[in-house]
């Protein structure tokens, strides 16, 4: 079917249909706009805020917001490249991000958005919070160190497993990603290495455990390709990293 | 005139060092336009003015500071190289554990250690209980990322910095790990 509607994305002209999201319109003629809570699969998150563009004077993000014929949008701007800037070096120190221990780096989409993004530096006070590991599960670890909140973990687990293994527990900067069952380990759940949710984090905070190193770092995903390049290639299914 | 320079390791590995002297034979086109004062290359142990410093490593113990502080003072320009001068790097994974605790597996229960004692001479510098990156300390002028940054990253920073651009990396330069 032909797309009739159209919105100007930084000048140029985006076809869309009925009820599509400027960031679904987008990804689909090819433009991308950053984003981390953000995946095709799943319903529209809309808080990691990186997708944030102008739409007509407005500040809204693009990835819950729907398109609209005639719609004028800017998203390549100084000023928004700025925040989203700030926003990702927020994530940066408010966990324990030290990309040379972890196995996620060069395949991490946190990095990607920051290489992209061109983050010299966290810029702001480190945390250093204190935050736990799960290694309980067999096949799976947890390392909320990593964790920056996307819930795509949780959206996977219930939408598309169908079982509500993930969940984030407390407020504000308290925020924890906590696990579904009486004794809070993910080993005492039904997770299997094989559950989309398993696969979905954009960072190293869910692992399939002694799969990290089958790709040496220096050949990895964004070691070579700027995600702008490549926004849908981190996430295919199964991603074997 | 050839531009001052003046680099150091804090809580580092040198391996950031060990990229800087990965640049090879191009190490004598650097040395045309730059002079290196204060640096484990020269052994001097202090700096005077320099045009530019480099550091290596974040800062975990009271001599860091000392030196950091020294660097600043000296240098027009302060770089941060290296992914442990701009977020702490692998020392700062010890964060979230005790230092006592630290010192302990260190010292007395590390694998294949007898007789273990903690090192207490007061020549020895104070450790802090955390590690920090070094613009949580002073101020810094640029930022170059990477564990360590490539030999081609410190070259193209650094023959920007002293051709007087913005330095700029390439995507492929940029890189945390």
């Amino acid at each position: 079917m032909t797309k009739t509607c159209t919105f100007t994305l930084d000048g140029k002209t985006i076809p869309f249909e009925e009820g599509e999201t400027i960031m679904e319109a987008a990804s689909a003629a090819g433009v991308y706009i950053p984003h981390l809570c953000h995946h095709p699969e799943f319903k529209p998150h809309g808080s990691c805020k990186l997708c944030t563009v102008n739409i007509g004077g407005r500040l809204g993000a693009a990835c819950t917001n729907r398109a609209a014929d005639g719609m004028k949008v800017d998203s390549e701007t100084e000023a928004l490249n700025a925040d989203r800037r700030a926003l990702t070096q927020m994530l940066f120190v408010e966990g324990n991000h030290i990309c040379p221990s972890c196995e996620k780096s060069g395949n991490c989409q946190l990095q990607a958005v920051a290489y992209h993004l061109e983050m010299l530096t966290p810029h702001f006070t480190h945390f250093y919070p204190a935050r736990d590991i799960d290694a309980s599960h067999p096949d799976v670890l947890i390392e909320r160190n990593r964790c920056i909140l996307c819930e795509l973990c949780v959206r996977a687990s219930r939408d598309v497993d169908g079982k509500n293994v993930f969940g984030i527990g407390g407020r504000g900067i308290k925020s924890r990603l906590i696990v579904n069952s009486a004794s809070g380990r993910l080993a005492d759940t039904n997770m299997s290495v094989t559950d989309r949710a398993a696969e979905v984090c954009p960072t190293g905070a869910i692992l399939r455990k002694r799969h990290g190193f089958t790709v040496p770092i220096g050949k990895r995903l964004y070691d070579h390709h700027d995600i702008a390049e490549v926004p849908e290639a981190g996430l295919k299914e199964p991603r074997r990293d | 005139m050839k531009l001052k320079v003046a680099t150091c390791s804090l809580a580092g590995c040198f391996g950031c060092h060990m990229s800087l002297l990965d640049i090879d034979e191009k190490l004598f086109d650097l040395l045309k336009v730059v002079e290196f004062d204060r640096s484990p290359i020269t052994d001097i142990k202090h700096c005077g003015p320099c045009d530019i410093g480099i550091v290596e490593g974040g800062v975990c113990n009271a001599e860091n500071v000392h030196v950091l502080k020294e660097f600043r003072k000296n240098c027009k320009v302060l770089v941060a190289m290296g992914a442990c001068a701009i977020t702490g790097g692998i020392p700062a994974l010890r964060n979230n554990v005790d230092l006592w605790d630290c010192f302990q597996e260190v010292y007395h229960y590390g694998i294949g250690l007898e007789n273990g004692q903690i090192p207490n001479d007061p020549e020895l510098p104070l450790p802090f209980d955390k590690v920090h990156p070094i613009n949580e300390v002073v101020r810094i002028d640029y930022f170059l990322p990477g564990c360590p940054p490539s030999a081609d990253a410190i070259w193209k920073f650094l023959t920007d910095l002293a051709a007087g651009h913005e330095p700029k990396l390439d995507y492929e330069m940029l890189h945390y790990d």
